[in-house]
């Protein structure tokens, strides 16, 4: 059981929020009705994507520096574990776009946002999977990652202010913040939020032990270099 | 004026001259110029885009003139830029990596595709205004911001252009890796656009320009920092 209080609170948080979200009182709102319970769970799938493509990108810049190719399966691990919470996000939107906004698809501009984000990060999946030979991929799929982390992201938070959103907290929306977040959605939403990105890290960190597992069968590493307990090669 | 001034002026001329980054720029304004069907393939390129557009749509009216010259934009980009680094063969690229810094090497690139992505605007916007109709009430504007656009689109194309060409792959990769990353700077060139073809009140459209300025110059400032990783083997 080395160092994993995080994951333990992870779960606890998340089975806190699972079970709170269904269960606590929330505020009753018109149109939104039981609905806006979503946001426990819509809400932290983005954090929790943030989080993991951050960490990505850390990551790759780790790689660029030192070349050393764990860091590169830091990276990829991250970022993977970031799409599928991106798609888990987007579903869970549609689902909520459904019965409030009226259709799955609203052409609401922080749709098209994590659209264009969800695109750019398949492509980076599609030039890994171009190329065979590790060092390469590893320093040119880092150097595309950076790059469109940089772009895209700033972009996410730019574009909602060129377009009417209609998402809380835009386009003349009240925020939830301002009337309906209660304390009593609070005591849920926070934790989630914490719950589901310390998961996500499981997660992640679970796919990572994998790649670095094969990885090391594959190229019969010395496994007196490979270092456990942190999951890294020693230089 | 002195004849040491003139002399000095001349040394001046000289050393830029001879300088990399100017002989990178015209060596490949002249391999454009010697292998002239590639040229004109790409604007023939644009002719056909543009003659399809009028069969099948007419004179579409002020919105939709905008939004077709942009897209025209993007695939003109797509189709042009992306021979600055997929014309070449990988082993020249190792000869160049050893005359001159690879930030010298992307800039210059950057700066042909710019050249001759202007020539691209400026001859799609002629190809526009005969057989699409001229909605524009500012041309000066509209002009400029085809400009701001062009430099943003190659910036943007030239690097990825470079990362696809050290893939191996083509430019449908190049293709997949830009429309998502390019698809919010031609929102926003095609806001600002807006300007020029209706004379309507557009709250914050400085803001919106500045922010344009910015992400070009953090395309450029990205790509200079990361084009060195890409280069070397």
């Amino acid at each position: 059981m080395r160092s994993s209080w995080w994951k333990v609170l992870g779960a606890l948080l998340v089975g806190f929020a699972v079970a709170g979200g269904l269960l606590l009182p929330v505020p009753r709102l018109h149109i939104l009705n039981e609905t806006i319970r979503n946001l426990y769970y819509h809400v932290p799938m983005w954090f929790a994507m943030m989080a993991l493509f951050t960490a990505g990108v850390i990551y790759s810049v780790k790689y660029l520096r030192s070349g050393n190719l764990a860091d590169d399966i830091y990276a990829v691990g991250f970022t993977y574990t970031g799409i599928a919470f991106s798609c888990l996000g987007m579903a869970t939107g549609m689902e909520w776009a459904k019965f409030t906004w009226g259709e799955p698809w609203s052409n609401d501009p922080k749709e098209l946002g994590t659209a264009l984000c969800m695109l750019t990060y398949f492509a980076y999946a599609i030039l890994r999977g171009g190329m065979k030979d590790e060092e390469k991929r590893a320093k040119i799929s880092a150097v595309y990652n950076i790059f469109a982390f940089a772009l895209i992201i700033p972009l996410i938070y730019i574009m909602p202010r060129m377009v009417d959103s209609l998402h809380p907290g835009n386009g003349g929306n009240p925020a939830f913040a301002k009337y309906d977040l209660d304390s009593d959605m609070r005591m849920v939403f926070y934790p989630a939020i914490i719950g589901w990105v310390l998961l996500s890290f499981w997660i992640a960190t679970l796919k990572i032990r994998l790649s670095l597992l094969t990885y090391k069968k594959e190229f019969n590493i010395d496994s007196n270099k490979f270092d456990f307990d942190k999951n890294k090669f020693d230089a | 004026m002195g004849l040491a001034t003139l002399s000095g002026y001349r040394i001046t001329f000289a050393v830029l001259a001879q300088s990399n980054f100017i002989s990178l720029v015209r060596k490949d304004l002249l391999i454009e110029w010697r292998q002239k069907h590639t040229l004109f393939g790409v604007l023939l390129y644009v002719g056909s885009t543009v003659f399809v557009v009028y069969m099948m749509n007419g004179q579409p009216d002020a919105k939709v003139w905008n939004a077709l010259f942009w897209l025209t934009q993007l695939f003109v980009a797509v189709n042009s830029v992306a021979k600055s680094f997929l014309q070449e063969p990988a082993n020249r690229f190792r000869y160049y990596y050893t005359l001159v810094r690879p930030a010298t090497f992307l800039l210059a690139k950057m700066v042909y595709s710019t050249l001759l992505m202007v020539l691209m605007s400026l001859a799609s916007l002629v190809l526009f205004s005969v057989l699409l109709g001229w909605p524009l009430v500012q041309t000066s504007l509209f002009v400029l911001i085809s400009m701001v656009g062009s430099i943003s689109l190659s910036a943007v194309f030239t690097f990825l252009s470079a990362i696809a060409a050290r893939a191996n792959q083509n430019a449908a990769l190049m293709a997949i890796l830009g429309f998502p990353l390019v698809t919010p700077l031609l929102m926003i060139l095609s806001n600002l656009a807006v300007k020029a073809i209706a004379p309507v009140y557009q709250p914050g459209w400085w803001s919106l320009a500045l922010v344009l300025l910015l992400l070009d110059a953090l395309v450029i400032v990205l790509g200079v920092v990361l084009f060195p990783f890409l280069w070397q083997e």
